[in-house]
């Protein structure tokens, strides 16, 4: 045994040094360098999900059930792989909208419901008082049984002032009230308090693991050891085996994991240190995979401690649920343990600490205020500043948590009702699940839906687990138990309906959960929800669509700036109510406080900085008293429903737009570089035209000049000059009427009239009209008609007057070129496509650098000095023309000899073909 | 990051979690045998809860922690 005075002394000192960490980290906040500002700490924090009831009660599970204690923390882990899905969006909500608890949580999701609060308050309170009930007696044993002579049986309970729990209990209520009631708002971190819990997350880990690191090689010679010594008796061995002998109850092993998994996120303790005191959202990825590796490693050696004490206290009546102590003291190892009761001292003080500011802010927040609110003097209040009684309201709600744990645990001992609590508890808490989860993802949950399914829960909670629990501690009839209430067999409360096969947990946790679900389903199915439950629907699923802080989606009434700036004053101290506010002011661009507008943006304000310090219902009530609100239309709970759903169709809707703008602008722009090389080709086309024009004009300018000026010019010379004007001049018509012939094909305007043309005799009267040119320049004209025979071939769809006109240009093109004495070859062959016509002549050829060229307008082949007579149009106006009739035209490059001019053109016209200039890029390869 | 896959392979590896961890896939490691002087069974709820562990780990470390959280996709 270890004397009393050092156990005592060490417990206080250790309680003194999380003094010490709390204020350091309070400090350290004060002076804006976080201690707890990162992921580490954070993970740590969640740890304080293991409790005394890990701590000491996971080996004695593990001595009677085997790997039974394991559901308890499988479930938080796959809780975590969701972690950063569903604990996010709870962060993100309780961030946006001060949310200062569970019960707050709940409240304001459904329509800021005072009442729902409360629920889940008194829910809470029931659930959670025996729970730390739980830690105080684990304390209390474990300093017994390190301060009883070995063997001796454990003291009998000394009256509460003897009792050192007691004092331990009124130091944490100490601590919690420095560490965890020390701002007015409650939605501000408790800095100082979690850096103490993370702090004592590592010692209970660290000596946990000393104390089976000593049990597996110090008593033992390693885990092969303890597991063979165990295989070989009967009564352990089965403990390592999944059936135990009998039929394995996959039923619990599901609904444990269910429940440790809805417990981790919504036990009062754990959503205090998940969700309010998180600092970054971006800590939480790492969070959800350090705590379930904590839980792994805190773990890891129950199994081997539970076998090594069954195996080292054979025989001998020893509780298995302190094996962490009374191995180490049996060796003699008194340090060790008395590091080991530090361990499991500060699994107790994190759970108590942590749980005690959470249900204490919900009872001063929801149910304390909301009853003062009621009564008219405090309303009045006289213009008293309440702020300062607000915190002497949460520190004595911190102190009655406590006292009512501590009465619980004297009275209780070692009761039934306290050994089984940790499960209880959890089933209690698993009540919250329907509502928030469903608050969370459905924005069609009602308060009335949640008020019924909480109710209904609840009641089964309570009659189907709570009472039995209390029956079998002996302080009611069991009667009730075995007949069913009033005798009913079907009222059995572990027997429910006579459903059987299930344990009593399953059972419990079965019909609770099912007609929580059932209740809230179907009640918020019945009646549609209420303007205000609406808005705050959408203002928590739709969290991440949100931007900035809440804006009120909906409020309608009247309020004035005094009114509210009173209201601040008095529950928000008026140094601070005055700072926060002109701030306001200053960010919405009035000089002072006096000249804002009483809108619904400042009503929301108010009422959002009143929520940090008194909780969302009681603040909606507040604001409430000085503000008018005027009551909601269907119509308009109808368009606070659809809001929704149409913001994401406009915003769906926006980006196609601007998609297809996108779209548009990059064709226009491609439109107006076609429009700006148009110009340009314009420009040179009407500057080539002029120059043309000019040429014949001024030989018909200087000859005519001439002969009037001499009157005496000889008659043959008049004669020869009044020829060489007239050709002048009708080269001049001609240029004329074939750049208006351009212009129209161009524009589009040109007129076509397709006809079934039979393209042998086109050609043939096409050679006949040329003949005369080619006999002037001594040239042969050849005609290479399909060997078929006319017959044959079918005729082909097109305009016969244009294509007439093409093969004159082509025809006259080569009339020109062809040397004297030469030959000129026309061919026509055509397949399935369509026809191709060939005109050869075995001339000088284009050259190379002229290829490209002669199809842009007043381009002519042949140098400057033996350029034929010409307009330089034809070439042009032919590409345009075949073009137009959906075939193509082009100089053939890879002909031996001479040029040779080459069109296709297919049995129909295309329809509706588009304008094409014809570009010199377009020319074909 | 590929942002739209993340809450679904969140989803999936909570799925595939469930299910190794529960009835009736777990009871496939009830083998009367020692595997490092461990039994089986015990040593396969650690080893899968260890895995279970690692992947998430290296899915959520996959982004540096202290980048600004990516806003939600609205996939829920």
């Amino acid at each position: 045994m270890i004397s009393p005075a050092l156990v005592i002394g060490s417990s206080f000192a250790y309680l003194l040094l999380l003094f010490a960490i709390a204020t350091y980290g309070d400090r350290r906040a004060s002076q804006g360098r976080s201690l707890i500002a990162n992921s580490w700490t954070y993970a740590l924090s969640l740890c304080v999900y293991c409790t005394a009831w890990t701590y000491f009660g996971s080996v004695g599970r593990a001595a009677s059930g085997g790997v039974w204690f394991l559901p308890i923390y499988l479930g938080p882990t796959l809780a975590m792989v969701l972690g950063w899905l569903v604990i996010r969006k709870m962060i993100r909500i309780a961030r946006t909208y001060r949310i200062t608890s569970i019960a707050d949580f709940i409240g304001s999701r459904y329509g800021k419901s005072p009442l729902l609060a409360g629920l889940v308050t008194l829910i809470a309170v029931v659930g959670i008082v025996p729970y730390i009930a739980l830690q105080l007696k684990a304390i209390s044993a474990g300093y017994a049984l390190l301060t009883s002579p070995a063997g001796q049986a454990l003291n009998e309970p000394l009256s509460w002032h003897q009792d050192s729990t007691f004092y331990v209990a009124l130091a944490l209520a100490g601590f919690t009230m420095m560490f965890g009631a020390r701002h007015l708002d409650s939605t501000k971190r408790h800095e100082g308090m979690v850096a103490a819990i993370a702090f004592e997350s590592v010692v209970k880990l660290v000596a946990f693991l000393a104390v089976g690191v000593f049990v597996v090689y110090g008593l033992f010679n390693g885990l092969g050891d303890i597991f063979a010594r165990a295989a070989a008796k009967p009564e352990l061995q089965k403990l390592v085996r999944l059936e135990q002998g009998s039929r394995f109850a996959w039923t619990q092993w599901f609904a444990l994991t269910l429940l440790s998994m809805l417990s981790v996120l919504f036990l009062p303790r754990q959503f205090q240190v998940m969700v309010v005191e998180n600092v970054q959202e971006s800590h939480l990825r790492r969070a959800v995979w350090v705590f379930p590796l904590y839980l792994l490693a805190i773990n890891l050696l129950v199994l081997p401690i539970a076998l090594g004490g069954l195996l080292f206290f054979e025989g001998s009546a020893m509780n298995p649920e302190t094996f962490v102590l009374s191995l180490p003291l049996a060796a003699g190892q008194h340090a060790l343990a008395l590091f080991v009761f530090i361990g499991g001292l500060s699994a107790a003080t994190g759970m108590v600490i942590v749980e005690t500011i959470a249900v204490s802010t919900m009872v001063s927040n929801e149910l304390v205020m909301p009853a003062l609110l009621r009564t008219r003097r405090f309303r009045a209040g006289g213009g008293l500043d309440i702020s300062r009684r607000l915190l002497i309201i949460r520190r004595a709600a911190i102190l009655l948590v406590l006292v009512l744990g501590y009465a619980y645990f004297h009275i209780a001992g070692e009761a039934y009702a306290l050994v089984s609590i940790g499960l209880i508890s959890f089933a209690a808490v698993a009540q919250f699940a329907p509502a928030v989860l469903g608050g969370l993802y459905w924005k069609g949950g009602t308060r009335a839906g949640a008020l019924a399914g909480l109710l209904a829960g609840f009641a089964m909670w309570a009659y189907t687990l709570m009472l039995p629990s209390i029956a079998k501690s002996g302080w009611m009839d069991t009667d009730f138990l075995a007949q069913g209430l009033f005798g009913l067999a079907l009222l059995k409360p572990e027997q429910l309906l006579g459903l059987q096969g299930l344990d009593s947990l399953t059972h419990a946790l079965f019909w609770s959960l099912l007609v929580n679900v059932g209740a809230y389903v179907g009640v918020a199915l019945w009646r549609a929800p209420s303007g205000q439950e609406a808005s705050q629907a959408l203002l928590f699923v739709d969290v991440f669509r949100r931007t900035g802080t809440s804006s009120p989606v909906f409020w309608r009434g009247r309020a004035t700036v005094p009114d509210l700036l009173a209201l601040c004053e008095r529950f928000l101290g008026a140094q601070r109510a005055r700072l926060i506010l002109e701030t306001y002011a200053r960010e919405r661009g009035a000089r002072q406080i006096e000249d804002l507008r009483p809108d619904a943006q400042l009503v929301s304000f108010v009422e959002h900085q009143l929520g940090g310090a008194v909780g969302s219902a009681s603040a909606r009530v507040l604001v409430a008293s000085v503000a008018e609100e005027e009551t909601l239309t269907p119509a308009d709970v109808l368009r606070i429903l659809d809001e929704a759903s149409q913001v994401r169709a406009h915003s769906r809707e926006l980006e196609d737009k601007s998609r297809s703008l996108e779209r548009a602008t990059q064709e226009l722009r491609q439109a107006n570089e076609q429009l700006k090389s148009l110009d340009r080709l314009k420009d040179d086309f009407v500057s080539s035209v002029t120059h043309e024009l000019r040429t014949p004009l001024t030989s018909i300018r200087a000859l005519a000049e001439l002969m009037r000026d001499d009157a005496d010019m000889p008659v043959a010379q008049r004669q020869q000059f009044m020829g060489i004007i007239a050709g002048e001049t009708e080269r001049l018509s001609r240029l004329v009427n074939q750049v208006l012939d351009m212009a129209k094909i161009e524009s589009g305007h040109a007129e076509w009239h397709n006809t079934d043309v039979d393209m042998p005799a086109l050609l043939k009267q096409a050679v006949a009209t040329t003949a005369e040119l080619f006999k002037e320049r001594g040239a042969q004209l050849h005609l290479h008609l399909p060997a078929s025979g006319p017959q044959v071939m079918p005729r082909l769809r097109t305009d016969p007057d244009r294509l007439m006109q093409v093969m004159l240009n082509l025809l006259s093109n080569a009339a020109k070129f062809v040397p004297r004495g030469g030959a000129v070859q026309v061919r026509l062959r055509h397949d399935a496509q369509g026809v191709s016509v060939q005109v050869q002549d075995n001339g000088p050829g284009v050259p190379e650098a002229q290829q490209a060229l002669i199809f842009e307008k007043f381009r002519q082949g042949g140098d400057a000095l033996n350029r034929p007579q010409g307009t330089g149009l034809g070439l042009p106006i032919s590409r345009h023309i075949i073009a137009h009739l959906g075939g193509r035209l082009w100089l053939d490059a890879s002909s031996a000899a001479g040029a040779c001019f080459q069109f296709d053109l297919p049995w129909k016209p295309p329809q509706g073909l588009p304008f094409l200039p014809a570009t010199s890029s377009e020319a074909p390869a | 990051m590929v942002k739209a896959l993340a809450a679904p392979r969140l989803v999936a590896l909570f799925v595939g979690g469930w299910l190794l961890l529960n009835f009736p896939l777990l009871g496939l490691w009830d083998v009367h045998a020692n595997v490092g002087g461990m039994p089986v069974f015990a040593a396969a709820i650690f080893v899968l809860w260890a895995l279970l562990i690692a992947v998430l780990a290296w899915h959520m470390e996959r982004v540096p922690p202290d980048a600004p959280a990516p806003e939600d996709q609205g996939s829920e």
